[in-house]
């Protein structure tokens, strides 16, 4: 139930040029009875990389969830760039907003998966050309040319015909990649999208995100285990338990002297006991 | 011959059409459209089709309504054995792995676009099997319909019977329904292929009806792209 302060900073129209990329406001999801995200408060800048860390079932894989509205939330707001997501405080009740509205901000926003999830019934190009031309209304000509790009800057210049399943996990996963940037996301989610691949060719996925975060300003929210990665590309991360932030603190902090005795025992737990293995490049 | 195919062909295209729309129908949001379906594929798939058959040839003319019999008898047909392939199609669209839907909405496809050009190319592939079953089911169903008067195989194999021996008739009437059966399932098999192929599964249409040598590369290609 929305409260009266949050009449004041819930926008009704209108965003401020210096809104963040995303924001949570009280946001609560809730399964049934299990109440996974309580009172949840966060704002990530643009341009920001932000990683989420935690035990399994805290919440992670929700939060990004709801941010692509692949779930709704139960209660309280999401902006995106100042815009209400999904939710929007109308004459002080919480309405959802129109499918219209909503696919207008989700346009924005672009996700990979852990199991990839490309389309099997078409090629690698049509994977990627797919949405840039029935939903972005480029030409096809257009669609192939930028297609071909960023297949050649993930490396599978010629796999262009190929189908999604004849390469392996680490090729489709960089296809799945492709196929998000496509989309010119301004705001970009990844979801352990290394951890169903063979331990051997995680590090050339990883070394494509960490171009990508180089060389372009999208907003990221990343969920990852691998710390080293975080630590690289991440300029804040975020320790979830039970659906709360427990702590808050930009890598080198996090990594080297979490305050929090969750955190300690959780880095402990991912790390093996090798905190001192993580460092900075 | 020709009644029973017009009926298995006609019967089969309406069946599809029927199917793929309270397939549809049944899995939307909407609970009216819902129900509405649900009750129509329970309603033919819970009532047996030679009832059906004489209703509609001898019950709706008492309304004023009357139809011809091969008419009937593929609207019977297509009703009745669409009903139950509707069953087939929102199974198959079910079954469709839930991150094909979730990669949509991440690419911001449209619902429409999403079962037309994602969904149900993929459920297709996995619901040709059952649809050859119901085909073949079909088939044979066809035979009911020589009770609203049309002349159909079964019929012309009495009459052979009444003018010819009994084995003579009924082997007859064996071997053509097993053709016919046959050649259906062969086409069937052909649409499972392509449908597989373009899923990236399989080996082309032509190279699956092509004789191979023993030890054709199929497998090492794997990897590579063309
Ligand atoms: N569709 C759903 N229906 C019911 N409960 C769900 C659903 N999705 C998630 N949950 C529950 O929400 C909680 C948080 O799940 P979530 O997947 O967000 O955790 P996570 O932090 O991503 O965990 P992991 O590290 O294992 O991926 C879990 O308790 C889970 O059981
Ligand atoms: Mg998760």
């Amino acid at each position: 139930m929305p409260t009266t302060t949050d009449s004041e900073t819930a926008p009704e129209s209108g965003a401020p040029a210096t809104a963040p990329a995303i924001r949570f406001q009280d946001v609560e999801k809730r399964f049934g009875d299990n109440v996974v995200l309580k009172d949840l408060n966060f704002e990530v800048s643009k341009g920001d990389r932000v990683t989420l860390i935690g035990p399994s079932g805290s919440g992670k894989t929700t939060i990004l969830r709801l941010v692509m509205t692949l779930e709704k939330a139960t209660g309280g707001y999401i902006h995106i760039n100042g815009e209400p997501l999904t939710h929007e405080l109308r004459g002080g009740k919480r309405v959802e907003r129109s499918e219209k509205a909503q696919k207008q901000i989700r346009k924005r926003i672009g996700m990979v998966f852990q199991q990839f999830n490309l389309f099997p019934n078409m090629t690698v190009l049509e994977n990627i050309i797919e949405a840039p031309v029935h939903v972005l209304g480029q030409s096809k000509e257009q669609a192939t040319r930028r297609a071909m790009e960023l297949l050649e800057s993930v490396g599978l210049p010629n796999k262009a015909k190929a189908h999604p399943l004849q390469l392996s996990g680490g090729q489709q996963q960089r296809v799945a990649i492709a196929r998000a940037l496509a989309m010119d996301p301004e705001i970009l989610l990844l979801d352990e999208v290394t951890s169903a691949l063979d331990p051997e060719i995680v590090g050339e996925v990883l070394a494509i995100l960490r171009r990508i975060a180089d060389t372009t300003d999208i907003t990221m929210l990343i969920v990852t285990h691998e710390m080293q990665f975080a630590r690289d590309v991440s300029n804040r991360v975020l320790m979830f338990d039970g659906g709360r932030i427990v702590e808050e603190a930009t890598p080198d902090v996090m990594f080297t002297e979490p305050k929090h005795e969750r955190t300690q025992a959780f880095l402990h737990a991912v790390l093996g006991g090798q905190e001192g293995q993580i460092g900075t490049h | 011959m020709w009644i029973t195919l017009q009926l298995t062909l006609g019967g089969a295209l309406l069946a599809i059409v029927i199917a793929v729309v309270l397939g549809l129908g049944a899995r939307v949001h909407n609970i009216v459209v819902r129900g509405l379906c649900r009750t129509v594929i329970e309603f033919f798939r819970g009532t047996s089709l030679v009832v059906q058959l004489f209703f509609l040839f001898f019950v709706l003319p008492q309304f004023g309504l009357e139809l011809p019999a091969m008419v009937c008898g593929i609207l019977g047909l297509g009703l009745n054995y669409g009903a139950y392939a509707a069953e087939v199609v929102r199974g198959s669209i079910n079954a469709v792995p839930a991150g094909q839907w979730e990669a949509t909405t991440a690419l911001s496809l449209s619902k429409t676009q999403t079962m037309r050009r994602i969904i149900f190319p993929q459920a297709w592939a996995l619901m040709i099997p059952s649809l050859t079953n119901y085909l073949i089911h079909m088939l044979k169903g066809t035979a009911i319909v020589s009770f609203i008067t049309l002349s159909d195989l079964t019929f012309h194999t009495e009459q052979l019977r009444v003018q010819t021996d009994t084995f003579f008739a009924y082997g007859v009437s064996l071997v053509i329904y097993f053709v016919v059966a046959y050649i259906l399932t062969l086409l069937m098999n052909g649409l499972e292929v392509r449908a597989k192929h373009r899923l990236g599964r399989g080996e082309p249409l032509r190279e699956a009806l092509s004789v191979k040598a023993p030890n054709t590369t199929v497998a090492a290609e794997g990897g590579r792209s063309a």
